[in-house]
């Protein structure tokens, strides 16, 4: 059985989403989800609304994690296996970090590249798979045939 | 405003030499004493930087280096501000000066800080955002250095060997440095040699983890002048500002930035801005800066956000030879991070010894010459800003 590794973050299926909060009272998009203050200096308001986050955006920027990073990080297996990371810039003006997902390292990135959301298994413990958002270069017209 | 007055400096050498922070914290508190030719006994109030990895004694710093200095009835406070913490504990004591309410305040930062990645405490907390950035995403501090650092590839043309040369320099400034850990010249090939932490960086990029101390001695003008403390060295500005929202560069340890339209200053600028707005002056005026090069990219950064050029021109002025000793701007004559390491509550009130020694032309080996006004800068999590100015 595979359930997320953080409750409420991300929606899984076909299409997955990372879920975000709306502030009811300015509009301003929170991600992580907030239940409690809105972020704007210039609102008071403390209700918000469920809110899926756009599935495409574009790299701010990347880096990778050559070195096994301390815990309460779960590697994923016995064998550490270095992993991708992005920041991505989505249509709503929010930048959210993320790993990149498996196969796919820095060589496939830059700045500005498109990505898209995608879950993953982040690691395995006694309930079972626990997964995660990932971003997934998305490739170029064109772009595998020059490769 | 009138400006208050740094009567002495003083630090502890840093390095890894196994013994508690309080042991540290004085050394560099007599140093600083000394430094300044004043007693203890004549200390009115005690700053200390908080130190979280230290128990108890590190959770009330101010207090447990009055004590070890000998009660003497000073007034205390504890400030933690993260990376920042020496810069507002630095704040703290000179508002209470302007005040009138003290006149004579030690400032004191020390740490002992354990090997490899720094890591958020134990236990399970998922409401911690410096606790989820590791275990869902496994972002450590440098992985956060290293977005900065490709982006600079990808944006301006930097390169991996630009990067290298920070380090080259700063080790090379460092040289004869006293109280820095790496006293050593490093080359080019030395850290593009050493291994990838996190692409593009190396781990000769990346600053090391240390313990060490340093302490500030503040005073009034009125003190300074009834001691006889001739042409002293002023602090001029000291800034702590917070982000305006909404902050859009992604900060460690957030996992995500602000939505909305940016500002037209970042927070990174807006530290160096409002440290000379209060000091009423420019980037030109600037003779040297002392900045948090975390790793060897950030301190490109830091010049930038500083004023010290525009955006994207660091490499160019790095590879003029501009940053280094005889340049135009010296970065991190002290040898910067890179040749002392990170001592968390320490580090911005060392970046304050080293300009004191610079503007009275004490930095001997490293000196820039007829250096009158310097500026530190670097940033605490979640949202501390810290930028001192002083001046002769």
């Amino acid at each position: 059985m595979s359930v997320p590794a953080i409750e409420g973050w991300f929606t899984s299926g076909d299409a997955p989403a990372l879920v975000g909060s709306r502030c009811t009272t300015c509009a301003t998009v929170h991600f992580p989800r907030t239940d409690g203050f809105c972020r704007n200096p210039r609102c008071a308001g403390e209700e918000f609304a469920e809110t899926t986050l756009a599935r495409r955006g574009t790299v701010w920027s990347y880096t990778d994690a050559q070195y096994q990073p301390p815990p309460p990080y779960i590697p994923a297996g016995d064998d550490y296996i270095p992993f991708a990371l992005a920041a991505v810039e989505l249509p709503e003006g929010i930048v959210v970090l993320g790993q990149v997902a498996e196969g796919y390292g820095v060589d496939d990135l830059h700045v500005g590249a498109e990505v898209e959301l995608v879950v993953e298994r982040l690691y395995t413990d006694e309930t079972g798979e626990r997964t995660i958002w990932r971003w997934k270069p998305v490739a170029e017209l064109g772009e595998e045939a020059d490769a | 405003m009138s400006d208050v007055v740094v009567a002495g400096v003083g630090m502890h050498p840093w390095g890894k030499w196994g013994r508690n922070f309080v042991s540290y914290g004085v050394h560099a508190a007599r140093e600083a004493l000394a430094d300044a030719g004043v007693n203890w006994a004549d200390v009115d109030l005690v700053v200390g930087g908080e130190t979280v990895r230290n128990g108890y004694a590190g959770y009330v710093a101010g207090a447990t280096f009055a004590q070890a200095l000998g009660w003497n009835g000073a007034r205390v406070a504890t400030s933690y501000a993260a990376c920042a913490t020496g810069a507002q504990a630095l704040d703290t004591a000179r508002a209470r000066i302007l005040a009138g309410m003290s006149e004579l305040a030690l400032v004191v930062g020390a740490d002992t800080t354990p090997k490899g990645f720094l890591a958020p405490n134990a236990g399970e907390r998922w409401d911690d955002p410096d606790w989820l950035r590791f275990r869902l995403l496994g972002m450590t501090n440098p992985a956060y250095f290293a977005l900065y650092a490709r982006r600079r590839m990808d944006l301006y043309g930097a390169t991996a060997e630009d990067f290298a040369a920070v380090k080259v320099k700063n080790s090379r400034h460092g040289l004869a440095n006293p109280n820095a850990r790496y006293r050593k010249e490093v080359s080019p090939a030395d850290v593009l040699g050493s291994a990838v932490v996190c692409d593009p960086l190396h781990l000769l990029d990346i600053c090391a983890t240390s313990d060490g101390a340093a302490a500030v001695l503040l005073c009034s003008a009125d003190y300074a002048r009834r001691h006889g403390l001739a042409d002293p060295v002023r602090v001029r500005a000291v800034s702590t500002v917070t982000p305006t929202f909404p902050n859009t560069v992604i900060d460690m340890p957030l996992l995500a930035t602000d939505a909305g339209t940016p500002g037209p200053r970042t927070f990174k600028e807006s530290i160096g801005d409002a440290a000379y707005e209060e000091a009423g002056i420019g980037p030109d005026d600037v003779d040297v800066a002392e900045v948090y090069d975390l790793s060897t990219a950030l301190e490109l950064d830091w010049m930038e956000d500083l004023g010290l050029c525009g955006r994207g021109e660091a490499e160019a002025l790095l590879r003029a030879g501009e940053t280094t000793l005889g340049g135009r701007i010296p970065v991190n004559p002290s040898g910067g991070l890179a040749c002392f390491g990170e001592a968390v509550p320490a580090q911005a009130l060392a970046q304050v010894c080293e300009l004191t020694w610079q503007l009275r032309g004490r930095a001997q080996g490293r000196q820039v010459e007829g250096a009158r006004v310097g500026i530190t800068a670097n940033q605490g999590l979640f949202g501390h800003g810290s930028s001192v100015i002083l001046s002769l």
